[in-house]
């Protein structure tokens, strides 16, 4: 709007407020304030048009954007769901063949301790011939026993090996997943630089998210984690534990 | 000897129970965050308390809080099993007052080694 129009409206509103017309004067207000909407709607445009050819001539692509947005965001949680899902599965496995197993190791060491303790008095001749009959039954019993044992034992030790074909697959799929991250923060830095944000980024406070497990190299660098079992035990014993 | 175990993960509770097992504790109840560990421990019975921190619900360190304020729970023995490997919290758990903490990933001898601690302070 030219500056001699505005002045000619700003005339027109002094004069319809002088003769009090309300009427008048509101319908003045609302063709000023119209211009310069229109103007700040003009200027939202001008710099949404920038951007977007700052973002093309940067090289990034808007549709890429959208896209990781809209679904390569969801699919990797789905895959990282899938990798807990897998672990899960895996350690259960794991841990289901260890308390099938350890009651039949158990017995079989039970078993052998009993023998070889009647063994050695077999040895030193101690033994009655009817106690030696006795135990030549018990042997005979615990070889069977160990033969079926045994092959129990083997079978739960391959299933334990199979089941670690989970770190294969969930290694490919964490993969993937950091290369999307990796993505993400790629287009995010160079979208920051663009628009010229700038202001601190305010850091997550510890009270309302625990910050779990310290993987090393990144959660270690400041030094107030303990790093192992003796770690937490020195800072105990100094609190007098 | 009665145990509760308390962490949100069904394989870590079981890997503490089998450690329990081969240490001769075989009487062992399980909880998925301390929300359902409170009730268990209200109604009595548990001589002994083993929990993670950080779980849904009711984190360990406010059940080992609830446990402190509760007169009839005020001195049962707790052990605190957690990946929280940050000082200040092994101090604000010290504070609370645990009877132990081990970080994860644990061995069976430090698990051990810990609980014998623990019963060894309150016989002695």
């Amino acid at each position: 709007m030219s500056n001699d129009s505005r002045l000619d409206l700003a005339k027109k509103l002094v004069l319809a407020l002088e003769k009090n017309n309300e009427s008048d004067a509101n319908s003045i207000l609302d063709e000023i304030s119209s211009h310069r909407e229109t103007e700040i709607f003009h200027e939202v445009g001008r710099i949404t048009r920038q951007l977007h050819d700052t973002m093309n001539k940067m090289g990034l692509d808007e549709e890429r954007l959208s896209d990781m947005t809209k679904n390569d965001i969801p699919d990797a949680k789905e895959r990282l769901q899938y990798v807990m899902s897998m672990t899960e599965q895996a350690a259960n496995q794991t841990l289901n063949v260890v308390e099938e197993l350890l009651p039949i190791s158990k017995e079989l060491n039970d078993q052998s301790d009993n023998l070889s303790e009647k063994w050695e008095r077999f040895l030193d001749k101690e033994m009655p011939f009817e106690e030696f009959k006795g135990m030549a039954a018990e042997l005979t019993k615990h070889f069977q026993n160990s033969k079926g044992s045994l092959k129990q034992v083997q079978e739960g030790l391959n299933d334990i090996l199979m089941a670690q074909g989970f770190q294969d697959i969930t290694g490919q799929i964490i993969k993937k997943v950091i290369n999307l991250v990796q993505d993400v923060e790629t287009n995010m830095v160079e979208l920051v630089r663009i628009t010229g944000a700038k202001g601190s980024v305010s850091k997550p406070e510890i009270n309302t998210v625990l910050p779990g497990p310290v993987v090393p190299g990144v959660d270690d660098k400041a030094g107030d984690v303990a790093n192992s079992q003796d770690d937490v035990d020195d800072l105990l014993s100094s609190l007098g534990f | 000897m009665k145990i509760l175990v308390v962490d949100d993960f069904s394989t870590m509770r079981r890997i503490v129970k089998n450690l329990l097992r081969d240490l001769g504790f075989t009487n062992t109840v399980e909880a998925d965050d301390g929300k359902t560990a409170l009730p268990i421990l209200e109604a009595g019975g548990i001589d002994f308390l083993v929990t993670d921190w950080n779980m849904p619900g009711m984190t360990g360190i406010d059940l080992l809080k609830a446990v402190r304020a509760n007169p009839d729970l005020v001195d049962l023995p707790v052990l605190m099993v957690t990946a929280e490997a940050k000082k200040e919290q092994i101090i604000m758990a010290a504070q609370a007052g645990v009877n132990g903490y081990v970080i994860k990933p644990f061995t069976a001898g430090t698990l051990k080694e810990k609980i014998e601690k623990i019963f060894e302070r309150i016989d002695g």
